[in-house]
């Protein structure tokens, strides 16, 4: 359409009018501005709906993984009302830098804010946000604030008459973390690095890092996972594409029946087959190809996650490749036959890369929900067979620690974007293609 | 949570202005309903189920028998969630939640609970004080304890018979005198308190050595001897799944879980309790409740020694009064299963068990999963 206006002479078009008088440029662009206005009413729910449900609730994960109040701000839960708290050692940790031993106007400024924390009874939760970084903070903090009407100076002494644990450098690195509410600390811990007492970056102990190495775990799986479904649905999809309707379509019954199958269904029935004693080991002592004290572990380990899911997710495999492979014409590789091919050079430069686009939508949808999945790996994944989505969801569900789970979740989503760029970059978005 | 009046010119609590005021609009309102009826009531919410079965016989009925108080109850599937939302919105028409003990605390901790002072609580028929005949842990200041249920191990006493069956929690962690895989819930929790009692730590002993460095290393060198039989298990349903499809030979498990099975589906389980570790849950009263001195009769009545006894008899989870569980009868599900053996609180399987720490956790669950889940990556 820009085209069609730029390309009338100026001057011709000053003198061209429609029926009734007006110029036609000013005609052409109040239509035009007329249809965007309705198509853009059109999308109007489903752009509500996207901001609502997907763009909005990632940009407050994305939030939530840098931004901590627990230990600045208190909600009351009855009022709403918003109260800083911790203000005096906040000004005390503005004053003197990391690493500075705490002095008695330290001890003096907790002391006045721990009379805060008892009043709005706020101990519990601030005490969480320094135990995400230093374990045992929480019930330092409870046990300290129910004595805050007690403490008398010289605060520093009267503080440590409650518990020695005070003195520790370690809890007064953490509370200064915990003392701004922004922070990159969450991102620190889900890289399996720390602050020291100094505030330098350093790594956590080897016998508690943990995420890194879940990470490659579930890249690798993922992508493992992605190469076998691959292998496995390329033939699948090609006997789809060519047999005669009637075959295929049976055919097809059979992978959409499973896709149709409830997910935990699935999963339980991959159980029964699989388990040492299940269908699979039976069959294989019955046939005294095993011994029965040699039955093969196949569940409850990354054997078991990749068997199950790579089945689960067969059927995203399988129906892009499908169908893309329906719109191939045979008449190609007869065409390269005949030029004097061999059956496999016609397959690989003239079949094959005519299904790359089905290959790349399907090896995206798949790969993305592998890197995500979660109840497959809860169920069957044992000790190595779980992925970072289980930690995601333990500090979701169980720890409450969301700032960290939407940093491990931030990073997961990183790391998808970057392969997606990548695959962009590569093959090309334009040529994935669905159907 | 003893705590003195302010010295200094801090405002009190925000509830206690709150407080005065509902209490003048409550009375006036009441006094215009009781003109009509002088209807007595209190509301009970609990989980539902079985479990809300055995306190309606248990408790719900022989209290209006006798003081003739009505009690509706009502279900959630967790009752800490509404009770804190009414709280939160004035608006309580709760007047006892059954809440865990985790809820309890921290719903007590933000203050949205009523606080019950333990030592007005019946005593024990033989005079025993209140605060002495429940098992430790299980008052707290604003939770009485009603039921106590447990994570223990179990196995198939079909296959393991005789010598070949455990009955210590160190026999659990000894992969040569009773091999064969074992089945452990996938977390920190309990199973580091099983390790060390293993190892010989006596129960009063086990927190305090699990914040220790060292502590926590004894029990990850017992985990280090099983380390590959053990099948890890996520949801409380598939214990019992494994033993009975004979994929491990001994698991940990809930023992309601496995009572279930046993009495339900005729399974040759046994429970092993040396080692077991208990939880609880308990009654509180919201904050602003209706009728407030009614709930704390309820409580009162249903926490005594007979109501305690009673609801076992429905559910295999025990009474937290020793005095309860010395008079507890056979299941009324089936009217011949004796009750004392299936229940955590029973003397005999009281011997060598350990009181969950709701402190303890909430302070390192997360620290001591990172490291449970580092060492199973290893």
């Amino acid at each position: 359409m820009a085209d069609l206006t730029t390309s009338i002479d100026v001057g011709t078009a000053a003198r061209l009018t429609t029926a009734d008088g007006k110029p036609l440029k000013a005609a052409l662009a109040s239509a035009e501005s007329h249809a965007r206005r309705r198509a853009f009413l059109l999308v109007a729910p489903l752009l509500a709906f996207v901001l609502f449900t997907f763009v909005m609730p990632i940009g407050q994960m994305l939030h939530q993984s840098v931004y901590n109040p627990g230990f600045t701000i208190h909600e009351d839960v009855i009022s709403k009302q918003q109260t800083p708290i911790m203000v005096n050692l906040r000004d005390w940790f503005g004053a003197n830098p990391a690493g500075t031993e705490p002095d008695e106007a330290a001890f003096a400024a907790l002391a006045a804010d721990f009379l805060v924390l008892d009043d709005l009874r706020a101990a519990g939760s601030a005490g969480t946000r320094v135990n995400y970084d230093l374990s045992g903070a929480r019930s330092l903090f409870t046990k300290t604030v129910r004595n805050a009407d007690d403490l008398e100076p010289p605060y520093r002494q009267a503080i440590l008459d409650v518990d020695d644990d005070w003195a520790d450098p370690e809890l007064w690195a953490a509370m200064r973390g915990a003392s701004t509410a922004y922070t990159v600390n969450f991102y620190l811990a889900a890289i399996d690095l720390t602050r020291d007492v100094n505030g330098e970056i350093a790594s956590v102990p080897e016998n508690r890092s943990l995420y890194v190495k879940l990470f490659v775990r579930t890249l690798i799986l993922s992508l493992l996972i992605t190469f076998l479904t691959f292998l496995l649905a390329f033939p699948v999809a090609h006997l789809l594409a060519t047999l005669p309707l009637r075959y295929s379509n049976l055919l097809m019954i059979f992978v959409l029946l499973p896709f149709w199958t409830s997910l935990l269904v699935r999963t339980t029935s991959w159980i029964v087959m699989l388990q040492s004693q299940g269908m699979v080991n039976d069959v294989l002592v019955a046939g005294g190809v095993l011994d029965d004290g040699n039955r093969i572990q196949m569940m409850y380990n990354q054997t078991g996650t990749i068997i199950a899911m790579t089945h689960i997710l067969l059927p995203f495999m399988i129906l892009p490749l499908y169908s893309v492979m329906r719109t191939i014409r045979p008449v190609y590789v007869r065409a390269a036959r005949s030029l004097g091919a061999t059956s496999w050079t016609a397959f690989r430069r003239i079949y094959f890369p005519q299904t790359v686009p089905g290959i790349g939508a399907g090896a995206l949808l798949v790969f993305i929900l592998a890197v995500g999945y979660y109840i497959t790996p809860a169920l069957v994944g044992g000790a190595d067979g779980q992925l970072i989505s289980n930690l995601i969801a333990f500090h979701m569900t169980k720890s409450l620690n969301w700032s960290l789970a939407a940093a491990l979740a931030s990073i997961l989503l990183g790391g998808i974007l970057l392969l997606y760029w990548l695959y962009d970059r590569l093959i090309g978005i334009d040529n994935l293609k669905l159907g | 949570m003893a705590r003195n009046t302010p010295s200094t010119t801090r405002p009190g609590p925000i509830w206690e202005n709150e407080m005065k005021l509902k209490t003048i609009l409550m009375t006036t309102a009441l006094a215009g309903v009781a003109f009509g009826a002088q209807a007595q009531e209190v509301t009970v919410m609990s989980w539902g189920g079985a479990y809300t079965k055995s306190q309606v016989e248990a408790y719900q009925k022989p209290f209006t028998a006798e003081t003739g108080i009505a009690v509706n109850s009502v279900d959630s599937d967790n009752p800490a969630i509404p009770i804190k939302a009414q709280v939160e919105a004035g608006n309580v028409t709760v007047d006892v939640a059954v809440v865990e003990l985790a809820d309890a605390i921290r719903l007590c901790d933000e203050g949205l609970l009523v606080e019950i002072d333990a030592t007005t609580l019946p005593d024990a028929p033989d005079g025993t004080p209140a605060t002495e005949d429940f098992l430790p842990g299980t008052l707290t200041d604003c939770m009485v304890g009603t039921d106590v249920f447990s994570t223990v191990f179990v196995y198939d006493n079909s296959k393991l018979t005789g010598d070949a069956a455990p009955k210590t929690i160190a026999d659990f962690f000894d992969p040569e005198g009773f091999p064969g895989k074992r089945g452990m819930r996938k977390t920190a929790k309990a199973n580091l308190e099983m390790a060390l009692m293993a190892d010989g730590v006596a129960p009063a002993d086990v927190y305090d050595m699990l914040e220790t460095e060292e502590g926590v290393d004894r029990a990850f060198a017992m985990f280090d001897k099983i380390k590959a039989d053990i099948i890890w298990w996520e949801a409380g349903a598939q214990p019992p799944q494994l033993l009975g499809d004979g994929e491990v030979q001994m698991t940990t498990a809930y023992n309601g879980r496995i009572f279930d099975a046993t009495v339900s589906e005729g399974q040759p389980f046994q429970i092993v309790w040396d080692g077991q570790v208990y939880e609880f849950e308990g009654m509180v009263i919201p904050r602003g409740a209706p009728n407030m001195d009614n709930a704390l009769e309820f409580i009162k009545f249903a926490t005594s020694t007979g109501p305690q006894a009673a609801a076992s008899e429905w559910i295999s989870y025990g009474p937290p009064r020793q005095s309860s569980s010395a008079i507890v009868g056979v299941y009324q599900g089936d009217g011949t299963t004796e009750m004392a053996p299936n229940l955590p609180t029973s003397e005999v399987n009281l011997k060598l068990a350990l009181s969950s720490s709701f402190e303890f956790w909430a302070d390192r669950e997360a620290e001591l999963n990172e490291r449970l889940n580092a060492w199973l990556a290893q």
